[in-house]
């Protein structure tokens, strides 16, 4: 039964290379959810109808902070894809482990930045400036969460079933997702708050 | 807050008889097929042959069984605002305006996103992996969890009919209005709520479309050899992808103005309501090439069959689709321009949209040049494109003068306007699709349909066409406004009788379809089509059986010319067949069903504030997804024994056909 390996083996192939050009095809689709929003809070900049200007609602520390709990997470994904490539497989779960402490403080970092906001009465319901601020940077942080969870399953799947085809398939995939969220995050400090700082 | 959220009996439709009659009927035509097969004990045979199906061609006839059942649904919308219109002169006809309201945002609403949607995406389905020598779609489980939640849309559409009320802030939904201001009740969150899970469906089955043509084509079939619907599908497809998103992101803004108090779109607190006609038409102008692109397709392949001629321009072809669904990103500002922009941004946009005709034309004239001097056959899908070119150039004309700015500022919200976009959609989308329908039947059932029905259906579209929507044109260049329940100036209502007139020939139509269906089922053993072929077509979805096996093609088939099958059969080079060997496909799944019962109830739960039921939903949203990337995929395989005995009926038919002839059959 050797031939019929063979063609499972091929079809599995042919499946995880194909799966690779759909993901990167969600990203784009994602990418242009995100470029929306972006231009929707760019355009609503001014709109803050008499509540809190932007200027005074962001703690420069803070969203430092939040930058490296994501960048340093991005850099430990990459670390973690590095060891299953080396077949480390311990090592790799150890990373991916790390990754997801530091993207739950990322989230918890980010929480507390929306619940300090809502306290001061910067809330979502108060202009159309925080409306989109809000929906921004709570879409990126919707997508850590998910991503969250997918390292989750990926820690099992890498525990259950070590270091199959389709498993390395996913966690590549699940990395690119990762990356993308990093790279989100940069357009959101660059836009949202640098701007700000700078002035 | 309660246990049912806003849901109380006041959601039955108590409030009119036309609702309640509306009700009825919805809850009949559930309820009818339900029973009867029940009662034909058939439950077991559907979930496991259909409904659970992940091969292309079910999921494509599927779709299209959908799409003929909003067909319905939204034609009788239509038929109830013609009649109303015909005779609400100085008085209130039978529909009270609210109720008028909703009818035409849940017949714009089903048309575009149950009907067309559907049909386009069954067609695309059942053909596209035939026509590139596949074995099926790149990712056949997304595929039915595209199709389970386009059905879930569908279903909520259904479901405000009978439980609730639909929006009636027409089709596009345009805050302020639809705010939760002005629109306090569930309708137009039963409108968000099926957008955005349809949308889903529809942004996954692009996805899937790029990835299978890009990545499945038959050896040596290059772009540049693809049949014309190919092309199309690939345009469509990514236009899909790019435009779809924007759909998803203003329909989540809008829901988040009405169900958190946001403020997005809202007449106060820094609110901006042109960002919501930004974002819609962003998604929306492309929505419309979605919509036609593959009837263009469609147009192309069945000209070329019936001219027995291969296609005029091809390589003109390929490129004005291609710079179509370019354009089709730079004129969205066309649908507003009588909404506060400067005359400088108007007639950019203008000349944008201009500037579309030039392809199109291009385009007409490469179809005509392929049946000048053609050997023609009339079979009713080239009258569907012969009936689709005159007309959609009539279509086009009015839209290249609804393209000049101050002429837009007379027409806009017209009923000229209304005439405009059926004479595109209906000549345009629905004719394509009808002509596919009446083409590649015999390939997804093994039978041809009637003919003579299929002229009928043809005739009495067209004629019904022209009574129902030219003498819009007229009657808006007399000033009548769009989505009027009734009106004080006698010289518009002998234009709107006609309309009516007309619109009562489309219904003759419309049940000419069902009959013609009806006919041909009856019919099926006189028109079987045992060689694959009944058209002496020229693409590769011909060089296999109709139906053809759960794999399509036993060995997967050369694309290296164009008009690759009339090629092999040119040189003498078809059904020459080879010992097969096996096939890998994989298994069904129930799992794309229960994500789109998930999905439905996500929404329903959503629109009534049924907080628990909402999370609930989600849970099991995730935790399938789980499931499924945590399980090694279940196949079935195809021992060449079996693909022999499968073959074997349609490899004896060739042969008694006389077509096996120098090559030797296995
Ligand atoms: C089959 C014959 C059809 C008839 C008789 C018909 C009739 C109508 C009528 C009477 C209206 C309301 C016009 C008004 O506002 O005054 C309307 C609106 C509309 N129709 Fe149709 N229609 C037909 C087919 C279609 C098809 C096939 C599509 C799409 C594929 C479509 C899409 C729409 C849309 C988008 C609107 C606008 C709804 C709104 O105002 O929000 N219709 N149609
Ligand atoms: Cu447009």
């Amino acid at each position: 039964m050797t031939g019929i390996e063979n063609l499972l083996l091929e079809h599995q192939q042919e499946e995880l290379t194909n799966r690779e050009l759909g993901f990167w095809l969600y990203l784009m689709t994602d990418a242009i959810i995100f470029a929306l929003l972006f231009a929707t809070y760019v355009v609503m900049f001014s709109n803050t109808a008499g509540g809190t200007e932007p200027a005074q609602l962001f703690d420069l520390s803070h969203v430092g902070w939040e930058t490296t709990c994501l960048l340093l997470s991005s850099t430990s994904f990459g670390l973690a894809w590095l060891a299953v490539q080396a077949d480390k497989r311990q090592t790799a779960v150890l990373w991916l482990v790390v990754t997801c402490l530091l993207g739950v403080s990322f989230l918890g970092l980010e929480i507390k930045e929306f619940v300090d906001l809502i306290n001061q009465q910067a809330t979502p319901q108060r202009s159309g400036y925080l409306s989109a601020f809000f929906t921004l940077v709570a879409t990126h942080g919707l997508h850590v969460s998910i991503g969250l969870l997918g390292i989750l399953v990926m820690i099992g799947q890498l525990i259950m079933e070590g270091r199959t085809a389709p498993v390395i398939s996913r966690l590549f995939r699940l990395g690119l997702f990762w990356h993308f969220l990093d790279i989100i995050w940069i357009g959101i400090f660059s836009v949202v708050y640098l701007p700000v700082f700078i002035r | 807050m309660t246990l049912l959220g806003r849901l109380s009996l006041e959601a039955l439709p108590f409030y009119s008889w036309v609702a309640m009659g509306g009700a009825v009927v919805t809850l009949l035509a559930v309820l009818l097929p339900v029973l009867f097969l029940s009662y034909k004990r058939l439950w077991p045979w559907l979930w496991r042959e259909w409904l659970t199906s992940v091969d292309h061609k079910k999921i494509g006839v599927m779709y299209i069984v959908l799409a003929l059942a909003m067909l319905v649904r939204g034609f009788i919308d239509a038929i109830m605002m013609r009649a109303q219109q015909a005779i609400a002169l100085n008085n209130e006809g039978y529909l009270p305006p609210e109720h008028f309201e909703q009818i035409f945002t849940s017949h714009g609403t089903i048309m575009i996103f149950f009907m067309a949607m559907p049909f386009l995406t069954g067609l695309i389905n059942i053909i596209v992996p035939l026509q590139i020598g596949a074995r099926d779609v790149a990712f056949p489980f997304l595929n039915s969890v595209s199709l389970w939640l386009t059905a879930a849309g569908a279903g909520l559409v259904a479901t405000s009919l009978v439980i609730g009320r639909f929006s009636t802030a027409g089709w596009t939904g345009y805050p302020p209005y639809s705010g939760i201001q002005y629109s306090p009740g569930v309708g137009v969150d039963y409108w968000i709520w099926a957008l955005m899970v349809s949308g889903v469906g529809s942004t996954l089955t692009g996805i899937n479309f790029i990835v299978t043509i890009l990545r499945c084509r038959a050896p040596g079939m290059t772009l540049m050899k693809m049949p014309l619907f190919v092309w199309t599908t690939l345009c469509t497809s990514l236009l899909i992808a790019f435009a779809f998103p924007a759909l998803t992101v203003v329909a989540a803004m809008l829901g988040l103005d009405r169900t958190l108090g946001m403020h997005f779109f809202t007449n106060e607190l820094g609110g901006n309501m042109m960002n919501f006609a930004n974002l819609l038409w962003i998604w929306g102008h492309p929505e419309v090439y979605i919509l036609i692109l593959p009837a263009f397709g469609i147009y192309s392949e069945v000209t070329a069959t019936f001219a027995r001629k291969p296609l005029f321009g091809y390589r003109s072809l390929v490129y004005a689709t291609a710079v179509i669904a370019l354009l089709s990103f730079t004129v969205w500002l066309h649908h507003f321009f009588t909404m506060g922009s400067s005359a400088s941004v108007n007639a950019v946009f203008g000349i944008a949209t201009m500037v579309i005709a030039v392809p199109t034309g291009v385009k007409i004239f490469d179809w005509l040049f392929t049946l000048f001097r053609g050997q023609i056959t009339f079979h009713p899908a080239l009258l569907f494109t012969i009936g689709f070119i005159v007309t959609f150039v009539i279509g086009g004309m009015t839209g290249v003068l609804l393209a000049i700015p101050p002429v837009d500022y007379q027409m806009h919200n017209t009923t000229f306007l209304v005439a405009h976009f059926h004479n595109m959609l209906i000549p345009g989308a629905l004719f394509g699709y009808l002509a596919g329908m009446q083409y590649w039947f015999p390939k997804a059932f093994g039978f041809t349909l009637n003919q003579r029905w299929g002229k009928w259906i043809f005739w009495l579209w067209t004629i019904g066409f022209y009574l129902a929507f030219m003498p819009l044109y007229l009657v808006g260049l007399l000033g009548m406004p769009r989505r009027l329940e009734q009106y004080t100036t006698p010289e518009w209502q002998p234009y709107l009788i006609v309309a009516f007139i007309g619109a009562c020939f489309v219904l003759a139509g419309l049940c000419a379809i069902f009959i013609q269906l009806w006919v041909s089922v009856r019919e099926r053993e006189q028109n079987r089509d045992t060689t694959g072929d009944p058209w002496d077509g020229r693409t590769l979805e011909w060089y296999t059986s109709s139906p053809p096996a759960p794999y399509n093609f036993a060995s997967i088939p050369k694309g290296d010319e164009r008009d690759a099958f009339w090629q092999m059969k040119q040189t003498r080079m078809a059904y020459r067949f080879t010992q097969p060997s096996s096939i890998i496909l994989p298994a069904n799944t129930g799992m794309g069903v229960l994500l789109g019962v998930s999905g439905g109830i996500l929404g329903f739960a959503m629109v009534w504030h049924i907080w628990w039921l909402a999370l609930l939903a989600l849970i099991s949203i995730i935790a399938l997804v789980v499931v499924r990337s945590s399980r090694e995929e279940r196949v079935s395989i195809y021992q060449p024994e079996l693909i022999q005995s499968l073959e074997k009926p349609w490899q004896t038919s060739l042969a008694q056909a006389g077509l096996i002839g120098d090559g030797d059959p296995i």
